[in-house]
């Protein structure tokens, strides 16, 4: 699995992108919001403590409504397993045959989990729970250890949205991230980074450092222009298996700052309608490639601030216009459901640059960006943070959205 | 706890509309079909009729009520069985009851189902929440994957061999080359059952059933009425049934019959080894080795060995799903869980006809049902004695 797969003949039918079953009741939804994030959440009740699967309304121990989910110890067993060879869904149909097997958790409950190819019956497992490619969660039991033969398992690779042998674009060269988001992919095993630069003809002082990654090339993209999309989209969309939009216009201040919109407009045609154009331009035909084999397409990546969820005073334009995105974010993403192709949200702290100087630390270090988006497509989680200020603006809003929005107009002591 | 006999009341008129393995009917026309073919065989019309139970999974967007409006029915006793394959046993003993509290003077049980291109993948994928959310998105196998995960654990447990639940399918498959009605009909050997291809292993082709269209239908009446109407009829000895018996258990390995079956057997003031037949219900060969052990015919685990080393056909010492059973027969929805039921009110009355068991007079029945997420709910089992009008 370390080279390409061979070229796909022209004359054959791209395989068309069938949903696996996508409908889950409400509470299993709530399983799906946790393995958004990379998590292994089960329902605990908050009166007896036991913990249940598959998702219930009611405690099945006590009768209790104060469930709660929660990180749950993902150890256990498998203690049945099965080859499923036939089945009437026509997404697995195409996958047969699909390896299965019941799961008994540490925790208390067992469960039914897809199974990694070096896993069986009698062998120690960890279940993680993965998105899918209808966007929701399955559980998928694991080796105990990791390492890259756990990637390259052709159920792993379904169950996430690893950059090994894709190709991606980084849509803004110039980002302060993007050489080392590039540097990262390949090392994670990208078979080629397409590096947008608007105004390609100026000066770029890291042109060299993204040549000497080998596997890169760059491209003329201008988000703000629809023909610069178009015609990249013409060129390339068909081999884009992630895209990363990373073009973003950040001008600190608050709405009262300035005497016109000049800025406020930039960031908007930068990431609002950049994204609207990038998704028109690469969209449909990343959907369209969403269960095209080994390398299919598989994610399209959103590097937002966290300000999208939690307002900054510091940054108010930055704030809406990530908001916007995020709203667009969620849209595609339904939109994308049942291709294969994942939306995934990276809230980013404040970078480590000149738009940010006069921001207190700790600020995200572009390299610290650029890990945490890799870790995202590589894990397969659809909502992540960068940073230890997004990271803990995520967990208040998390908490409780309408608290953590108040308390970021200050006011509040620590 | 001891339950009070069911003296008085007793079964009649079983009625089995030919199964068809897909139909554009839907399950109206099948439950209503086999409905007439009861009460014909009881020489009633409708207006006889004055309880009902149904039991469908394909009847939507009707229920009960609707159907009696389809049907032109009146009634004072109307139940709605929906627990799949243990609905024979639970629909008798429910409509048993009615007639014994003078509730309804005559119950008509009744089960169907359609089965149309594509409905089989409509129904798995929407069967019950719990296998919406936890188990049909993991391979979308069904029940075949759900009851494989549950052979292989029992197979590891108990050392049960493919050999031994082979034995069962092929046994079927000889019982149903006497039952013309049966969809499968063709020789079955145990070499051929092994070398089948792999459905969802460790079950291959001969292990599962055929989901096909079908209907089913028996009277419950006193039985003064039974004899006013010179039906030959059986008694009902007794009857149990329980829901969800041992959630704790990781993987299904028994069933709610291991706690009932004293109560059954205590009932029905007999042993296991008094009775001339059994049905079980045979969605899979496992379950029937589970409800033979469950039941007491031998040790915990014994079931699958214990059925291998005897002679499972019409003339053999364990005569078993002598009518084929849904293995060979098709499983036409909830109608399979009423298929070991009408088979064996026809064997215990003399009127089986190919599949007869010389001298029948009592038989086990026994049912399982809803694979709501990783095991089987429903479990139910009945004890009758046929009287010769």
């Amino acid at each position: 699995m370390n080279r390409l797969p061979p070229k796909k003949n022209p004359l054959k039918r791209t395989q068309v992108p069938v949903s696996p079953p996508g409908m889950r009741s409400r509470a299993a939804t709530a399983m799906t919001v946790a393995a958004a994030e990379g998590r292994f959440a089960l329902q605990h009740c908050g009166e007896c403590g036991a913990v249940q699967y598959p998702p219930r309304e009611l405690c099945r121990g006590c009768l209790s409504d104060a469930l709660e989910w929660r990180d749950t110890d993902p150890s256990g067993a498998v203690i049945a397993e099965t080859t499923t060879r036939v089945t009437p869904d026509t997404y697995f149909r195409g996958l047969m045959p699909v390896r299965i097997a019941t799961v008994l958790l540490d925790a208390g409950p067992s469960l039914i989990a897809r199974l990694h190819g070096a896993v069986g019956r009698g062998d120690r497992v960890r279940v993680a729970a993965r998105i899918d490619a209808a966007g929701q969660a399955i559980l998928l039991a694991l080796p105990e250890q990791e390492g890259t033969e756990v990637r390259d398992d052709p159920t792993v690779r379904e169950l996430s949205t690893d950059p090994r042998l894709r190709r991606v674009l980084i849509v803004d060269g110039r980002a302060p991230e993007a050489l080392a988001l590039a540097r990262g992919l390949l090392e994670a095993g990208a078979a080629h980074v397409f590096v947008g630069l608007s105004e390609i003809w100026k000066p770029f002082a890291l042109r060299d450092q993204f040549v000497a990654l080998g596997a890169c090339s760059f491209v003329k993209l201008d988000v703000t222009d629809a023909d610069s999309v178009q015609d990249l989209a013409a060129e390339i969309g068909g081999k884009v298996e992630i895209l990363i939009d990373n073009a973003r216009f950040t001008r600190p201040g608050g709405v009262l700052g300035r005497a016109d919109t000049v800025f406020a407009r930039q960031e908007l045609e930068n990431g609002v309608l950049g994204m609207i154009r990038l998704a028109q331009g690469f969209g449909r035909a990343m959907q369209a490639r969403g269960q095209d084999g080994v390398n299919s397409a598989v994610a399209w990546v959103s590097i937002l601030p966290i300000g999208a969820l939690v307002p900054q005073m510091s940054h108010a334009m930055a704030s809406a216009s990530g908001a916007a995105v995020l709203a667009l974010s969620h849209a595609l993403r339904g939109e994308m459901r049942g291709s294969g192709v994942r939306v995934i949200n990276i809230y980013a702290g404040p970078v480590d640059d000149e738009w940010h100087q006069e921001l207190p630390q700790p600020k995200l270090a572009p390299k610290a960006l650029a890990q945490a988006v890799v870790k995202a497509l590589v894990e397969g989680r659809e909502e992540a943070t960068a940073g230890e200020v997004a990271r803990d603006l995520y967990a208040r809003w998390r908490e409780d959205p309408a608290l953590a929005i108040r308390e970021a107009l200050g006011g509040t002591t620590a | 706890m001891r339950t009070a006999p069911y003296e008085g009341v007793v079964v009649t008129a079983p009625f089995t509309v030919p199964y068809v393995r897909f139909s554009p009917r839907p399950a109206q026309y099948w439950i209503g079909a086999a409905l007439r073919g009861a009460l014909a065989a009881a020489g009633l019309g409708p207006r006889d009729v004055d309880g009902l139970t149904v039991s469908s999974f394909t009847l939507f967007p009707d229920t009960a009520p609707g159907l009696t409006d389809h049907l032109g029915l009146t009634l004072n006793y109307l139940d709605t069985v929906t627990v799949g394959g243990a609905c024979g046993a639970v629909a008798l003993r429910r409509a048993a009851r009615a007639v014994q509290a003078g509730e309804a003077e005559v119950v008509a049980c009744t089960a169907g189902d359609a089965n149309g291109i594509d409905s089989f993948r409509r129904l798995l994928q929407s069967f019950s929440r719990f296998a919406m959310d936890a188990s049909y998105p993991y391979g979308a196998g069904g029940p075949n994957a759900v009851f494989a995960l549950l052979t292989d654990h029992y197979m590891q447990k108990y050392g049960a061999a493919r050999e031994d639940f082979g034995r069962i399918a092929v046994a079927q498959r000889d019982n149903a080359r006497r039952n013309p009605q049966a969809l499968m009909r063709g020789r079955l050997t145990l070499e051929d059952y092994l070398n089948a291809r792999m459905i969802s292993d460790p079950l291959g082709l001969f292990d599962c059933v055929m989901p096909c269209a079908g209907g089913e239908a028996f009277l419950v009446m006193t039985e003064d009425r039974a004899r006013s109407l010179n039906l030959p009829f059986a008694r009902i000895l007794s009857a149990v049934e329980r829901h969800n018996a041992f959630p704790e258990d990781s993987v299904q390995y028994r069933g709610g019959w291991a706690e009932n079956a004293g109560r059954l057997w205590d009932g029905a003031g007999i042993g296991p080894g008094d009775v001339d037949l059994v049905q079980t219900y045979d969605d899979y060969p496992v379950i029937c080795a589970m409800q033979v052990e469950d039941l007491g015919f031998c040790a915990k685990g014994e079931g699958a060995r214990f059925m291998a080393a005897r002679d499972m056909t019409v003339t053999g010492d364990f005569p078993h799903n002598t009518s084929g059973g849904q293995l060979s027969g098709g499983q036409a929805g909830a109608a399979g869980g009423f298929l070991g039921m009408t088979e064996a009110i026809r064997q215990v009355t003399n009127r089986a006809g190919p599949t007869q068991v010389p001298g029948a007079r009592r038989a086990l029945v026994s049912g399982f049902g809803m694979v709501n997420f990783d095991r089987g709910i429903c479990t139910a089992a009945a004890v009758i004695e046929g009287v010769q009008a």
